[in-house]
C-alpha cells in the first residue's frame, strides 16, 4: 500500500479500532458499527474521499468459518455491510466493512455524509432487512410496497412454483390462478 | 348472387355481416406496445422494414390504450408491474385480444423466482401465445396470422 493509505489505515486503526484486510494492494476496514458515521465523515473531509461507489451487504448465515475472515460462529455477525469510498482527486478505492448481528440488523445511516448513500440503503432495507437510523425515507424500492419478506437473504426461499412437466401438467393446470375477463 | 347479376354496374357486393366485421377487425388491428424487456427488441424488428408487419395492418403502433386493438405483452412482467398491465388492459375498448410474446410472458420462462409473474395468463386473458427466448419475428408474424385466423372465426352469436 502506497503512503496516503497507509496513513488512512493507521488514523483508522487509532481512533476507531479497526481492523485491516489487505488483498491485492486493495485495503479493507472492519469497523463496529457505531463509528460508521465517524469514519465516513473523517475519510470525506481530512483524505478527500468523495464519492462513495457502491454500499451493499453480505449475508453469511450457514457458513462454516473456512469462507471468512474471522472465525466467529454461524449467527453472529451475519450481515457485513460492505461500503467501497473512492478518492477522485487520488485515484484511489477503499473499502470498509461493517459487521452486524442477524437479529434486526440496526446501524447508523451515512446519508448525512453522502447523499448518494439514500437509494442504496433502500436496497439494503428491501433486500436485507438492514434497518438504518437517521434515514429520511426507509421504504422498499425494489418489491412491491406491501411484500413480505427480504428476498436477498439466504434463508429465503429460492424457486416460486412446482415447474410443469407433461407427467405433472394437469395437476399443476388446476391449481393455476388463470385470469377472468 | 341475387343483387348483383341486376345492379352489376353500380358496384353492389353481398356478403355475410360477420365476413365483413371480422375482416376490417384483421385488417386494421393496430397493437399497442407493451414491450418490455428482450422480447421488444425482436417486436420492434418486426415491425421495421425486413419483416414488415404493416402489410398485415399494423401500421401504426399506438402507446395509448385507448386507441389500440392488440396488446403484445412482449418480456419479462414483474409482480410490481402486473398491477399496471392489469389497468392498462382494462382500459382498452372492446374488441381487444391480447398476444403473450416470448417464454417469459407465456410461462416465466427461464425465471422461477419470487419477481417475475409466472405467465401473464395470471393476470389478462391471453388468446395466442408466441413461444421463443426471443421469437424471430417470423415467429411473432406467424402468431399475428394464428389470431386473425382466430378472429376470422368468430361467430355473431358470442358477440351477443
Amino acid at each position: 500500500m502506497d503512503e496516503t493509505t497507509q496513513a488512512i489505515v493507521k488514523t483508522f486503526q487509532e481512533r476507531f479500532g479497526a481492523q485491516t484486510d489487505e488483498f491485492r494492494g486493495e485495503v479493507s476496514l472492519i469497523l463496529p458499527p457505531a463509528h460508521i458515521q465517524a469514519a465516513c465523515q473523517a475519510l470525506r473531509d481530512e483524505f478527500e474521499f468523495n464519492l462513495l461507489s457502491e454500499e451493499t451487504a453480505v449475508d453469511y448465515w450457514g457458513e462454516t468459518s473456512f469462507g471468512r475472515n474471522d472465525s466467529s460462529s454461524e449467527q453472529s455477525p451475519r450481515f457485513h455491510v460492505v461500503y467501497r469510498i473512492r478518492s477522485l482527486p487520488r485515484n484511489q478505492i477503499i473499502g470498509l466493512r461493517v459487521p452486524l448481528d442477524g437479529n434486526a440488523p440496526v446501524m447508523p445511516s451515512i446519508t448525512s455524509i453522502y447523499a448518494n448513500a439514500d437509494w442504496f440503503e433502500r436496497e439494503l432495507w428491501d433486500m436485507f432487512g438492514i434497518r438504518f437510523e437517521g434515514h429520511p425515507d426507509l421504504r422498499r424500492i425494489v418489491m412491491p410496497y406491501d411484500w413480505v419478506g427480504h428476498p436477498l437473504r439466504k434463508d429465503y426461499p429460492l424457486g416460486y412454483e412446482e415447474v410443469q412437466f407433461s407427467f405433472n401438467f394437469d395437476e399443476i393446470d388446476e391449481r393455476k390462478p388463470y385470469a377472468q375477463e | 348472387m341475387g343483387i348483383e347479376q341486376k345492379l352489376g354496374n353500380l358496384g353492389i357486393v353481398t356478403l355475410k355481416l360477420e365476413e365483413v366485421i371480422n375482416w376490417s377487425r384483421t385488417n386494421a388491428m393496430w397493437p399497442m406496445l407493451f414491450g418490455l424487456a428482450c422480447c421488444a427488441i425482436e417486436m420492434m424488428s418486426a415491425q421495421a422494414s425486413n419483416y414488415d408487419m404493416s402489410r398485415f395492418g399494423m401500421e401504426l403502433m399506438r402507446a395509448s390504450p385507448r386507441q389500440s386493438d392488440l396488446m403484445i405483452v412482449a418480456g419479462r412482467v414483474t409482480r410490481k408491474m402486473s398491477p399496471i398491465l392489469r389497468r392498462l388492459y382494462d382500459q382498452m375498448p372492446d374488441p381487444k385480444w391480447v398476444i403473450s410474446m416470448g417464454d417469459c410472458a407465456s410461462c416465466g420462462g427461464v425465471f422461477n423466482n419470487y419477481a417475475i409473474v409466472q405467465g401473464v395468463d395470471e393476470v389478462v386473458p391471453v388468446d395466442v401465445y408466441v413461444a421463443g427466448c426471443p421469437p424471430r419475428p417470423e415467429a411473432l408474424i406467424h402468431g399475428i396470422v394464428t389470431l386473425y385466423e382466430k378472429v376470422k372465426s368468430e361467430r355473431m352469436k358470442d358477440w351477443a
